[in-house]
C-alpha cells in the first residue's frame, strides 16, 4: 500500500529556491527528488494556470534536464524517523529516505486582526494574486489593496490589468523608509523590474505611504474599509479588499525536524546549513529575500546538499541578496499601530473564532491553545500563530505532526 | 477561447474556463461565502493558497475541501455552508 521512493538528495518544495536546488543537486551528479505539494512546480510565485511565466519556464526545463526526479502532490506530514519523511499523495502515503535534506518550503502571507476581517471579500493581497492566477476575474470590482511590502504593488498592477477599480494602494510603511528604499532600487536596476516595473501597470491608482485599514464593514461582505494615516480616517467603498503584512516563512516542517530559528527565519550558516545535521534550507526560510535571493541560496543548498563546495561568485551574490532581503525587513518593518486595530471582540482564530480578548498577552501560544483552542483548528495556528507573534511577541507553538490535515489511513501505516 | 466546464454550485448549473480553481469559479460566480464558522459566522477564501482553511466547500460529497487547491471538473457538484 505504501509506496516508498528514495534519493541521495530530497528538496521539499517547488518554488524558484527548490528548482535551483534539485537542479544544481542533480547536476552535480546526485540522485536527486524534488517533492511539491502542487500538481505543477513553480511554487506561488510562478504559480499559473495555462502558460507559465519565462523564468518559470527556464527553471522547469532546467530541472528537466538535470535528470532530477519530480513528484507533484505530494504533501509532507511528518518525519517519523532521521533521514525518513512521510507524505500524502492521493489520499495514499508516501515515504521518502534521503540521505540529504533540502528545505525550500516558501513562505505565506502574514495576516493580522483588524475588525471586519473575516467579512467574505476580505483577502490577503497576496490572496487577490493566487485568485487572479486561478482564474477569479476581478472587472469592474472595486478593489482597496492595503497592508505592507512590495507585493502590493505588483497586486495592484494585476488587479489593474484585469480590469478592477483599484480605490487606493495603502502602504502602512511611512514615505521616508520608502524613500530610501526607492533611491536604492535606483542603483541597482534588476531589482527596479522586479519591484517597481509593477507600478507601471497602476499609473492613476492613488498610492498612499503611512496609511492602513482600520476597518472593514459590511452587510454579510465587505462593503466599505476605513483608513486612517493615524490622525485622519477616510471610508472607501469597494467590493474587496486585498490585505496582507508582508510575508511569514513555512518553517513548521523544519521546526518538526528540530531546525533552530532566529528572529527572521531559520538559523543557517553560509552553505545553507540548517543546525540539524545532513539538512539543508533554502530561500524564504533563511528571511524573506524574494525570487533572486531563492534562486541563489536553492543553488548553494543543492551543491552543498550533493557534497560540492559553494562557489565564490554564488557566494557573493549570496552577500548581496542577504543584504537586500535585510534593506525589505527595514523598509516595510510594522509600525506599531498595527498591534491596537484588533477589539478584544474581534476574532484572532479564524478556525475556532476565538476572540482576541480571550487570549492572555502575558501567556504563550501554548497556553492560548489549551486555553481557547486558538491555533488547534485545521490551519493549525498557521494564521493566528504569526499573528499572535507580532502582537504580544508569542514564540510560535510546538510543531506535531500530521503538519496538516490528513486521511487517517496515512498515518496509520506509521505503525 | 478556453474549453467551458459545467458543474452546479448550491444545484445552480455554473460555467467555468478549464483550469480554473473551484475557488475562481465561485467567486466568478460571485459566491463569497464559502462556509458558516464554528460560531456561524459566513466566512470566505482569505489566503488563496490552502493555509488558512477558510475556503473549504464540500466538492462531489467530499466535506471540507479547500476549494483554492481543487480545479474543476465537468459536472462537479459544489456545495457551499455544508
Amino acid at each position: 500500500m505504501t509506496e516508498r521512493l528514495a534519493a541521495e538528495v530530497v528538496v521539499v518544495g517547488g518554488g524558484p529556491a527548490g528548482l535551483a536546488a534539485a537542479s544544481s543537486a542533480a547536476e552535480a551528479g546526485a540522485r536527486t527528488l524534488l517533492l511539491d505539494e502542487a500538481a505543477r512546480p513553480g511554487g506561488q510565485i510562478w504559480r499559473h494556470r495555462a502558460e507559465p511565466p519565462a523564468a518559470a519556464r527556464a527553471w522547469v526545463g532546467r530541472l528537466a534536464r538535470s535528470g532530477a526526479a519530480a513528484v507533484g502532490g505530494a504533501a509532507v506530514v511528518d518525519a517519523p524517523r532521521p533521514h525518513e519523511l512521510l507524505a500524502e499523495r492521493e489520499g495514499r502515503p508516501l515515504r521518502i529516505a534521503f540521505d540529504r535534506l533540502v528545505l525550500a518550503t516558501g513562505a505565506r502571507e502574514l495576516f493580522l486582526p483588524f475588525p471586519g476581517w473575516t467579512l467574505p471579500g476580505v483577502v490577503g493581497a497576496g490572496g487577490a494574486q493566487a485568485l487572479l492566477k486561478s482564474g477569479a476575474r476581478f472587472d469592474g470590482r472595486r478593489v482597496v489593496v492595503a497592508g505592507s511590502g512590495p507585493l502590493l504593488l505588483a497586486v495592484a498592477a494585476a488587479l489593474a490589468r484585469d480590469g478592477s477599480r483599484v480605490v487606493g494602494v495603502f502602504e502602512q510603511a511611512p514615505l521616508r523608509r520608502l524613500a530610501a528604499f526607492a533611491a536604492f532600487l535606483l542603483r541597482h536596476p534588476g531589482k527596479i523590474l522586479e519591484g517597481l516595473g509593477h507600478a507601471a501597470g497602476t499609473a492613476g491608482v492613488p498610492y498612499r505611504t503611512g496609511a492602513w485599514v482600520r476597518a472593514a464593514e459590511g452587510e454579510g461582505h465587505v462593503e466599505r474599509v476605513v483608513v486612517t494615516d493615524g490622525r485622519h480616517a477616510w471610508t472607501w467603498a469597494c467590493d474587496v479588499l486585498a490585505c496582507g503584512f508582508g510575508l511569514v516563512p513555512n518553517l513548521e516542517l523544519a521546526c518538526l525536524l528540530g531546525c533552530e530559528t532566529a528572529a527572521d527565519g531559520l538559523v543557517l550558516d553560509e552553505e545553507q546549513r540548517t543546525t540539524v545535521p545532513d539538512v539543508f534550507a533554502a530561500g524564504e526560510l533563511g528571511g524573506i529575500g524574494g525570487v533572486d535571493h531563492a534562486l541563489v541560496t536553492g543553488a548553494i543548498a543543492g551543491l552543498g546538499a550533493a557534497g560540492r563546495p559553494v562557489p565564490p561568485a554564488l557566494a557573493r551574490r549570496r552577500k548581496r541578496e542577504r543584504s537586500f532581503a535585510a534593506r525589505l525587513a527595514r523598509t516595510f518593518s510594522l509600525r506599531g499601530e498595527l498591534r491596537g486595530l484588533a477589539g478584544k471582540d474581534t476574532i484572532l482564530c479564524r478556525c475556532e473564532d476565538v476572540p482576541l480578548g480571550r487570549i492572555d498577552p502575558e501567556g504563550g501560544a501554548r497556553q492560548a491553545k489549551l486555553v481557547t483552542r486558538a491555533g488547534m483548528g485545521p490551519c493549525q495556528g498557521r494564521v493566528c500563530g504569526p499573528a499572535l507573534s507580532f502582537l504580544y511577541g508569542f514564540e510560535p507553538g510546538t510543531v506535531r505532526p500530521p503538519l496538516s490535515p490528513v486521511d487517517l489511513t496515512v498515518l496509520e501505516d506509521e505503525s | 477561447m478556453a474549453d467551458r466546464i459545467r458543474l452546479t454550485i448550491d444545484g445552480r448549473p455554473v460555467d467555468a474556463e478549464a483550469g480554473t480553481s473551484v475557488l475562481a469559479a465561485l467567486w466568478n460566480a460571485d459566491v463569497r461565502v464559502a462556509r458558516s464558522s464554528v460560531s456561524g459566522e459566513a466566512r470566505g477564501a482569505l489566503c488563496g493558497m490552502g493555509i488558512c482553511f477558510e475556503c473549504r466547500v464540500t466538492i462531489d460529497g467530499a466535506r471540507h475541501s479547500r476549494s483554492c487547491l481543487e480545479t474543476v471538473r465537468a459536472g462537479m457538484e459544489v456545495r457551499t455552508r455544508d
